[in-house]
């Protein structure tokens, strides 16, 4: 499905993914997250991650719908990924109480997933894939399924985790404007088999303003980014 | 909501109204021998005379159905639980979790006797014969019906197989679990009655299932009619205990037990 791909991604940067549907995108997450195991090729991660099974998970993973339990409240969502690490409940708790301010829900902890708007699920979903201060964050089009508004607003809240939290972020999406708004490095993916079409370091202020839309250097960006996603749609 | 509620309820009571009006007339009008059909005032009547064997009997079926659900409930989520546990048992097993599910219990009834004995144990073996394969099947389901994504987000954080279970495949499974367990608990009473006909005690600890033998071979029909509608509800109050306890522990999430 991947074929040929060559990608490093330096520790404590924004890459974004772009690329046509079905593309293998999110087998490429699946395989970095080690969900999956590669046909072949490496893998490789500098330094180490430790992933013995009990110990806090140095990858952390935002599907495109929340998945939240549903019969867990919002803290104990939040808190699950320490719970199954075997921190202490105490512990847990204020940890997933501080994210959840961060990600503004701090008074929604004891309220329930079903009872949560579309938006702030997402947002615990965030919350529950920090909480264990991963080293690597990958999102899989995560904000897709909401308005525009709202997705917009989540972006702006996803780049204020990134730069206080300093974690690996990457990101799959299929909008080239929300890839360009969020990362510093894109790139763009062909149809399957998926090749890399476009690797490319945006020329763009690091200080990312929702002005920033509307700027001239924005719109290149996004242009040269189109024009190799439609270069990678066609046979 | 109060008034809708009331609403509902005025239906149903209407219809039996309606129906045991019919049935006294037509009863008494075509002068029917109260041996083939009695009239209700008259099973109401025969009631209120038995009403001290008819509890007694009722609080022995009830007792032998309650360690029969029991049983099935512990036993059948068990079940559930080791057989989806790998793909290759559940092939092998499952086949016969089906077949013992296809046994005519009043055929194996005879040798819960030899097992047994005649009473209360057997009796309750019955129940749970009859009872286990709902909660089995469909706790099966629940468990095999786990999102995929939600075992990848365990799998990433290195969720162990037991809490794997316990955190999310037996909680996520709480809905089919008591779907099983409302069907169950109907199934219960009528596997103690039936387990009652063949190894129930005719002296003593007597249950319903003894007293409407007795009765239909005294001809008294309207004491058939009291124990059978004793028996009857027997399995709702049954019913009605583990579907409240099913909205409960669901109330907070599950769109089939919110806004009901």
């Amino acid at each position: 499905m991947l074929d040929g791909m060559d990608l490093d991604v330096a520790a404590g940067s924004f890459v974004a993914l772009v690329g046509p549907s079905g593309c293998g995108k999110s087998t490429l997450l699946r395989l970095v997250a080690g969900l999956d195991k590669p046909d072949a090729g490496t893998l490789t991660f500098s330094p180490p991650l430790d992933r013995t099974p009990g110990a806090r998970s140095p990858i952390a993973y935002v599907f495109q719908d929340a998945h939240l339990l549903p019969w867990r409240s919002v803290l104990h969502n939040v808190a699950l990924p320490l719970e199954l690490a075997g921190v202490p409940a105490q512990e847990r708790q204020a940890s997933a109480h501080a994210l959840l301010r961060q990600v503004g829900l701090g008074d929604a902890t004891s309220r329930y997933p079903a009872e949560l708007s579309g938006g702030m699920r997402m947002r615990v979903s965030l919350a529950r894939a920090l909480v264990t201060r991963p080293r690597l964050l990958l999102l899989d089009e995560p904000f897709a399924a909401l308005d525009e508004l709202t997705r917009n607003r989540l972006d702006d809240q996803l780049l204020a985790l990134w730069k206080e939290l300093g974690m690996t972020v990457l990101f799959v999406t299929h909008s080239l404007s929300e890839a360009a708004y969020l990362a510093e490095r894109v790139l763009v993916l062909s149809r399957r088999p998926a090749r890399v079409m476009l690797d490319r370091q945006l020329a763009l202020p690091r200080e990312r303003l929702p002005a920033l839309r509307a700027n001239p250097e924005f719109a290149r960006e996004m242009g040269l980014l189109l024009q190799a996603l439609e270069r990678g749609e066609a046979p | 909501m109060k008034t809708a509620s009331v609403h509902a309820a005025l239906a149903p009571l209407g219809a039996l109204i309606i129906v045991l009006a019919l049935w006294e007339t037509v009863t008494r009008a075509f002068s029917i021998s109260p041996i083939v059909l009695p009239p209700p005032s008259a099973i109401a009547l025969e009631a209120s005379r038995a009403v001290e064997s008819l509890l007694s009997a009722a609080l022995s079926t009830g007792r032998s159905a309650l360690v029969g659900f029991g049983l099935s409930a512990a036993v059948g989520v068990l079940a559930a639980v080791v057989l989806s546990s790998s793909r290759v048992l559940e092939r092998a097993l499952y086949p016969y979790a089906l077949f013992l599910q296809m046994v005519p219990i009043i055929a194996i009834a005879p040798l819960l006797v030899v097992w047994f004995g005649h009473g209360a144990r057997a009796v309750a073996v019955a129940s749970f014969i009859v009872s286990v394969f709902p909660v089995i099947a469909n706790t099966l389901t629940g468990l095999r019906s786990v999102d995929p994504s939600l075992r990848d987000m365990f799998r990433l954080y290195g969720a162990r197989r037991v809490a794997t279970l316990w955190k999310l495949e037996l909680p996520a499974s709480l809905p089919h679990l008591f779907t099983g367990l409302r069907v169950a608990s109907g199934l219960s009473v009528v596997g103690a009655i039936v387990g009652e006909w063949v190894a129930g005690v005719v002296e003593g600890d007597a249950g319903l299932g003894i007293l409407v033998l007795a009765s239909n071979r005294q001809g008294n029909t309207a004491r058939v009619f009291a124990a059978v509608l004793a028996a009857s509800a027997l399995g709702l109050m049954l019913f009605g205990a583990v579907s409240l306890t099913g909205e409960r522990m669901l109330r907070r999430w599950h769109p089939s037990a919110s806004g009901s």
